[in-house]
């Protein structure tokens, strides 16, 4: 498989990268060469085999549900890039 | 009276329990040492002699009432991934600019409550994505270490080239790194260093900026293997707050160290002699074999079949988890924020403009890898292999006690030597240090040796999942066969 220079303006815009239009033609070579070096996974015999999300078989632990932590608010805006009256600034999100 | 720079971090605890120093004087010496070699080295992104001088004096006051601790008065570089509160924390990118944390990482935490002396942060490859300490928003680190007869500068190896070039300088007397493909092994070997990576686990994640978390290994840089094992004594243990943390006791590895290796079953994986690579790494590695052999051990030839899938498997599953984890990063409550039209063009302009071009290729690839109609092509792919090459650890597990192989396919390369390469060249640094990323195995480097042009070399010993001390036994008997005492020529200010 490889991308187009279309596939990765798309793929730019899922991750909310502007598109990187002085580096496209690069981008799209050396995603390409990651992508064909990448190819030779599909020698590898997978069939049956359970696929692995952990580092380490273990099963997530579970804790109760209850509150351990809190009453922060300067802590959690101190590093905002802009806050007003307690409460983080953003640009407007709904119309 | 002997040079701080040429005291190792147990020398420094004995230096400091018979008065030939206190806490207060090292700490001013080490943060002189890094502000002079600043400059040219550029391994630093904060240096706080404050704070420095304000835990040294309480170290001191500690010890004078008898109530010194692990690593009391130590002074410790901190790779800049460790949150650290109220001190500029980046992972060495423009988009965490300013960013001081609110909150002390669970290992950084661990040092400090056993004494450890704060005194700088240590620059990396920008969110600990490569291989040579290139793409800090600082600028490169220089590695002390040069070819003979060479002034050209070299690369300290990465991503946590800062804290290995600070300890190779002499500047400090243990420093922290992570390892995500070999990102401590990797520099200790560059320059002259023992770096280890414990098992998954064993080291929290918690208040280390993320990368790729299934991956994501905490673990030390040390002067000699006993170093190395006490600091990650030091910096090991259960953490609630990250929930892969590992729950069981932490042995003394200290005592591991200088133990027999009479009778061990060493595995030596074909798979690990690669085609191109350099005789030197070859020779070494026998030399390495012939050492432990001498030493008692028996020699066992393995196979780990899947060695090969281990690097291209990688660089489907990191640059996946690091797209997702990198998604937080967008300029709405903490980090750099720049201002577009709406929303959606803030997000793009602050992340287009906060990360540097290898970030972006790998959250480019993460997000590639994870859209719908190429999951399961690559990213389920990529998990299925990633336990086969578990299993195959397993499998060799069961014939030997641990597995010897050179740390790296080659020596410090010149920096920007590898500008012009495509993105896999320097990828293929990883090739052997990967493995152990891959199946959370704990892992160490220790240099073994010099090139012919006078530069370090490393050998890399991975251990069963959460036997250590095996790890540290081994790398223990190479050290002493090795007797690795070169030091990087002064040159740096």
């Amino acid at each position: 498989m490889s991308v187009t220079k279309d596939d990765v303006r798309r793929i730019a815009t899922l991750a909310r990268i502007a598109e990187p239009a002085d580096r496209l033609d690069a981008l799209t070579g050396e995603l390409n060469g990651i992508l064909d070096w990448v190819e030779q996974l599909n020698e590898v015999d997978v069939d049956g085999v359970e696929p692995m999300t952990s580092a380490a078989p273990m099963k997530l632990p579970m804790r109760t549900d209850e509150i351990s932590d809190g009453g922060k608010r300067e802590a959690v805006l101190k590093n905002a890039p802009k806050s007003e009256e307690g409460f983080f600034v953003v640009p407007k999100s709904v119309e | 009276m002997t040079k701080f720079s040429d005291l190792t971090l147990h020398d420094v605890l004995a230096g400091l329990e018979a008065k030939d120093f206190s806490a207060v004087e090292l700490a001013d010496a080490t943060v002189s040492a890094a502000e002079a070699a600043q400059g040219d080295l550029n391994c630093f992104t904060v240096i706080d002699g404050e704070r420095a001088k304000v835990m040294a004096e309480a170290s001191d006051a500690r010890r004078a009432k008898g109530e010194a601790k692990l690593l009391d008065g130590v002074p410790i570089a901190m790779k800049d991934l460790f949150a650290v509160q109220g001190v500029e924390t980046t992972a060495s990118s423009n988009i965490l600019k300013g960013f001081k944390p609110e909150y002390e990482s669970t290992v950084s935490g661990n040092l400090w409550n056993e004494g450890a002396v704060f005194f700088g942060k240590t620059s990396m490859d920008e969110f600990a994505m490569g291989s040579s300490n290139e793409t800090a928003a600082t600028g490169p680190v220089v590695n002390p270490w040069r070819a003979q007869g060479s002034t050209e500068k070299l690369v300290p190896g990465g991503s946590s080239g800062g804290s290995a070039a600070a300890l190779a300088a002499g500047i400090s007397y243990g420093a922290t790194g992570t390892d995500t493909g070999g990102s401590i092994r990797q520099p200790a070997a560059f320059t002259g260093l023992v770096g280890a990576k414990p098992t998954y686990g064993r080291c929290s994640r918690w208040g280390v900026v993320a990368f790729a978390s299934s991956l994501d290994h905490p673990g030390p840089f040390g002067k000699t293997v006993k170093d190395t094992a006490l600091l990650t004594q030091v910096m090991s243990g259960h953490d609630p707050k990250d929930s892969t943390s590992y729950p069981g006791e932490v042995p003394n590895w200290v005592e591991a160290v200088g133990k027999s290796v009479k009778g061990m079953r060493i595995g030596v994986p074909k798979e690990y002699r690669m085609d191109g690579m350099p005789g030197e790494i070859d020779k070494l590695w026998a030399k390495g074999v012939e050492w432990l052999r001498e030493a008692g051990a028996e020699i066992v030839d393995i196979s780990l079949p899947m060695t090969k899938y281990a690097l291209p498997a990688y660089y489907i599953i990191a640059p996946a988890e690091a797209s997702s984890n990198l998604a937080r990063y967008d300029g709405m409550r903490y980090g750099v924020r720049v201002e577009g039209d709406d929303l959606t063009d803030t997000y793009e302009k602050t992340r287009s403009a906060g990360f540097g071009n290898e970030v972006q290729r790998r959250i480019l690839m993460g997000t590639y890898v994870l859209s719908a109609g190429y999951y399961d092509a690559y990213y389920v792919k990529a998990l299925k292999v990633r336990r086969k090459i578990f299993e195959d650890f397993n499998q060799a597990f069961e014939k030997v006690d641990a597995i010897l192989t050179p740390t790296t396919p080659s020596a410090a390369f010149g920096i920007g030597s590898k500008a012009n390469a495509d993105p896999i060249e320097m990828y293929l640094n990883d090739i052997f240090t990967v493995t152990a990323n891959i199946a959370g195995v704990p892992a160490i480097s220790v240099p073994a040796g010099l090139d012919s042009s006078g530069l370090p070399l490393g050998l890399q010993v991975i251990a069963p999942a959460l036997d250590e001390a095996t790890m540290f036994t081994v790398a223990g008997a190479i050290e002493e066969a090795a007797g690795f005492t070169a030091k990087p020529e002064k040159w740096w200010g």
